[in-house]
């Protein structure tokens, strides 16, 4: 076997008729970072739950260091799990919550004493052992919950939105310090979240996922740059997503205007979306843009203005450092490598 | 002036609930035996109580009564409202309509029905009946204290803790059930009190020797009414107001924590 | 906790201890002493038609009066500070832990001709009462011993009341009396409605206030089921009073749940 810890082989899962997860193949490498990311009731926390054990699939394989381990109890799994409201036991301190797992595997008083004293110091909470739970803050709790599934050094760690709780600041401060336990650990880390630039920042695989069906894998900075379909554009990032005509290979027309493009194979005079990200957009003259508009509202957001600007058929967001008056007229450029062409999806017609 | 006539309002009626039982109280340190005349200090009555071997023996029926009800009591209704959750919705539905009747039901309904039903396997009236009854209506009180806990509870510990390496029993018992504990705790008091409160079921059921407080009481006051019956209701009330003010203190000391903790 | 089993126990419980009897009601209402199927039991409640009537009617009445004081107490209480109503409700849930009997002799005392009443009466130069052993004294009794179940789910019902919601009806223009009867009477209905259930039903049944305070002078239906199941031992008539009572008892649970869910729907 090369170094792929977990392997899920055609898993589907019904609950209650409904198809929760279809034929879903996955492989997680060793050591690697990965997220599911996707809309609620796209299947992630699922999926998640089948790697733990809470959820048994009802076709096909999960495979653990190559062992099949369907029916392998999760107390019996060597994965812990960070729950999406951290789950910790309030009726014990922080202390015993961390070291519940260690205990019920016997684990000797000394050794116990030592490696919770350990994972305090990495999840940054030393002094807090006697604390309760309800003592302290969230951002300490989620900490708290980390150390409780560090500390048995699973193969796998599993994070269910474990940052969702947390105001914007603190989720932010938490990205860099879970990115960092995860370097320094060297456990595998498979994360669930709905939040894109979470998934961006901290991955190293993203797995894009839509009501139960896998829609990309990738780097994260392939999945931003190279969508898989209109579906990952729009939920990756910013987009303005059009209805556009393939002319032919490296040429397409939308909004009224013919652009090249680097993309081909699609065949000639064929239906396609085209993908076009808002910080992509140039803002010129008027009279020098392929596309005319008329800014309808401007926002300030910090380091850019968003616009929005409407021309003969389309309603463009435009991300741009120079301010331009709503009521005012611009032209816009898109260059050929920022056109992003996909095909049509049954059911993605924006 | 608004809130003098909400004071005097208040004490009017407190007045009225409370001038009954404490008149009774204060007549309980008459030397005679008046409950209208007070002719002078004494603790007369508190020793006619104690040496009363009616009253004493219903004493001890009433708590070993109260006591083995509300644990057995305790044990199956929390196992129920434990075991319901996983029963479909309608099913849980149909029980707990079930386990309205003996809330809702007067008490004398209670009462001559578990009678009826007594008599008709021919289980004389005794110390089992009253036993029986007494179970009988202490269990859908812990059922509806602990019910709408365990709704409270977070599903997710309970994987939390078979994620950290406990089987299905140790989880619950380990990370579950300790939530449950002040439910279970106000769940067993309550059934506690409802028996020892209890006249009207067991006035049905005991049959025609065994006696509770509430019977003997009953019966005694009426005969005659000697004041060793005010006596025993001023040790009740003490008894009662130290459990309220013990359990009110407990509270607060649970909620100061908690806001300090914050 | 995916465990059905253990609910078990319970089930065949109710099964026998709640169910069964119930049917046992029904049973012996329907047979004779030998227990064939008969209707003279039930044909016998024609007697009874206004000892019924009666029940209600002061059940009713007293029922009538704890509302009317009852929510005026509540409504009082849940504007206090924390601290002081945590002592009233101690004080309000205090005489209910005392045994009904002895709650009830001691409101006898109270009532007596040579009682604190009239001691009062003559104190402030009024006319002796003879009260004890009248219809006024049950009624009185029922009041003195169901008020603080009144009171308990009206104060549960106004204490979660928003003050922000009077305070948004007074911004919008309501009156004293106008915010009382369009926003904190609908809001508190709920416990209006558990409150008049829980004093109604218990009132209906007594045996034991209309007993003591009444002087035997005043018949109840609970009077009629005590003496057919400890004078008279004629089960089957006691069964069939007890399962007219129980009708009545469910008629007025119907009535107001209905009721309730009413208003719900109304707030909603």
């Amino acid at each position: 076997m090369p170094n792929e810890i977990i392997q899920l082989r055609g898993i589907h899962i019904e609950f209650d008729g409904d198809v929760i997860i279809d034929n879903l193949n996955l492989d997680i490498k060793d050591k690697e970072f990965v997220t599911l990311l996707g809309p609620s009731g796209c299947g992630k926390t699922t999926t998640l739950r089948t790697i733990a054990g809470f959820v048994t699939p009802d076709e096909g394989d999960v495979i653990f260091d190559g062992e099949r381990i369907n029916d392998l109890p999760p107390y019996k799994r060597q994965v812990n799990t960070v729950f999406q409201k951290y789950a910790l036991f309030t009726h014990l301190n922080v202390y015993d919550n961390i070291a519940f797992g260690l205990r019920l595997r016997k684990t000797p008083k000394d050794v116990i004493e030592k490696k919770v004293e350990e994972i305090l110091e990495v999840v940054d909470l030393k002094g807090y052992r006697s604390r309760s739970i309800n003592s302290l803050s969230g951002g300490q709790q989620q900490r708290v919950a980390i150390a409780r599934a560090l500390v048995n050094s699973p193969r796998v760690l599993l994070l269910d939105e474990p940052l969702g709780a947390l105001d914007l600041k603190l989720r932010k401060d938490m990205q860099i310090e879970l990115k960092r336990i995860q370097k320094q650990t060297g456990i595998t880390f498979v994360y669930v979240t709905h939040d894109q630039e979470e998934a961006l920042t901290m991955s190293d695989t993203v797995v894009v996922m839509k009501n139960g069906v896998i829609q990309q894998i990738g780097r994260p900075k392939d999945i931003y740059d190279e969508p898989a379909n209109a579906f990952v554009a729009d939920f990756i990032g910013e987009s303005n997503i059009l209805d556009g005509i393939v002319l032919r290979d490296r040429l397409v027309s939308f909004d009224g205007a013919t652009f090249e493009c680097v993309d081909s194979g699609f065949g000639e005079n064929v239906p396609v979306d085209v993908v076009v990200r808002p910080e992509d957009i140039a803002v010129c003259e008027p009279e020098k843009g392929a596309i005319r508009a008329t800014v309808k509202l401007v926002t300030f957001k910090g380091v850019h203005y968003e616009m929005i600007a409407e021309s003969c058929g389309f309603s463009w967001k435009i991300h741009s450092i120079q301010q331009h008056p709503e009521g005012s007229e611009i032209g816009m450029n898109i260059i050929p490598e920022y056109i992003h062409i996909m095909k049509k999806e049954a059911g993605t017609a924006n | 002036m608004k809130k003098a006539l909400s004071r005097a309002y208040m004490a009017l009626i407190f007045l009225f609930l409370y001038a009954p039982i404490l008149l009774l109280v204060f007549f309980s340190f008459n030397s005679s035996n008046s409950n209208v005349v007070f002719d002078g200090f004494s603790l007369r009555w508190y020793r006619e109580l104690f040496h009363d071997s009616e009253i004493i023996g219903a004493l001890f029926n009433t708590l070993v009564i109260a006591l083995l009800a509300s644990v057995i009591s305790t044990i199956i209704g929390t196992a129920a409202a434990i075991g319901l959750q996983n029963y479909k919705k309608w099913r849980q539905k149909a029980i707990m309509n079930v386990t309205y009747i003996p809330v809702l039901n007067p008490d004398i309904i209670t009462g001559i029905s578990l009678l009826l039903l007594f008599v008709a396997v021919k289980i004389p009236g005794g110390f089992l009946t009253v036993l029986l009854s007494h179970i009988t209506f202490d269990i859908p009180y812990v059922i509806l204290a602990v019910k709408p806990r365990l709704r409270h509870v977070d599903p997710h510990l309970y994987e939390a803790a078979q994620d950290l390496g406990a089987p299905p029993l140790s989880a619950f018992f380990k990370a579950v059930f300790p939530q449950l504990v002040p439910g279970i705790m106000s769940a067993f008091l309550m059934a506690l009190t409802l028996s020892i409160d209890d006249f009207v079921v067991t006035f049905f059921v005991r049959g025609n020797s065994f006696s509770t407080l509430s019977t003997v009481i009953y019966s005694i006051t009426k005969r005659k009414i000697p004041l060793s019956i005010n006596a025993l209701c001023a040790l009740m009330m003490l008894c009662v107001l130290a459990l309220l003010i013990a359990v009110n203190l407990f509270d607060k000391g649970k909620t100061k924590n908690k806001e300090a903790e914050r | 906790m995916k465990s059905k089993v253990i609910a078990v126990p319970y089930i065949v419980w109710a099964g026998i201890f709640i169910i069964v009897p119930s049917l046992f009601v029904a049973y012996f209402a329907f047979t004779d002493s030998s227990g064939s199927f008969t209707l003279s039991n039930v044909a016998r409640i024609g007697e009874y038609t206004h000892v019924f009537v009666r029940s209600i009617l002061y059940a009713a009445v007293a029922t009538l009066f704890c509302l009317l004081f009852g929510y005026i107490l509540a409504y009082i209480m849940s504007r206090l500070s924390e601290r002081a109503k945590s002592v009233s409700l101690v004080l309000l849930m205090l005489p209910m832990w005392i045994n009904l009997v002895l709650r009830t002799q001691a409101f006898q005392n109270i009532l007596m001709d040579n009682g604190m009443l009239n001691k009062m009466l003559a104190l402030l130069r009024l006319p002796e009462s003879h009260i004890l052993g009248t219809p006024a004294a049950v009624v009185l009794g029922l009041i003195y011993n169901y008020l603080p179940f009144m009171v308990l789910p009206l104060f549960t019902a106004l204490e979660k009341l928003d003050i922000s919601v009077i305070e948004a009806a007074q911004d919008l223009g309501a009156s004293g009396f106008n915010v009382f009867r369009r926003v904190i009477l609908p809001l508190s209905m709920p416990g209006v409605y558990s409150g008049i259930i829980m004093v109604f039903i218990p009132c209906l049944s007594t045996f034991v206030i209309s007993e003591k305070l009444g002087g035997g002078k005043v018949y109840l239906v609970g009077n009629i089921i005590n003496d057919m199941f400890n004078q008279n031992y004629n089960f089957n008539v006691g069964a069939a009073v007890s399962l007219v009572m129980m009708l009545i008892m469910i008629v007025t649970l119907v009535v107001f749940s209905f009721l309730d869910d009413e208003t719900k729907e109304g707030i909603l």
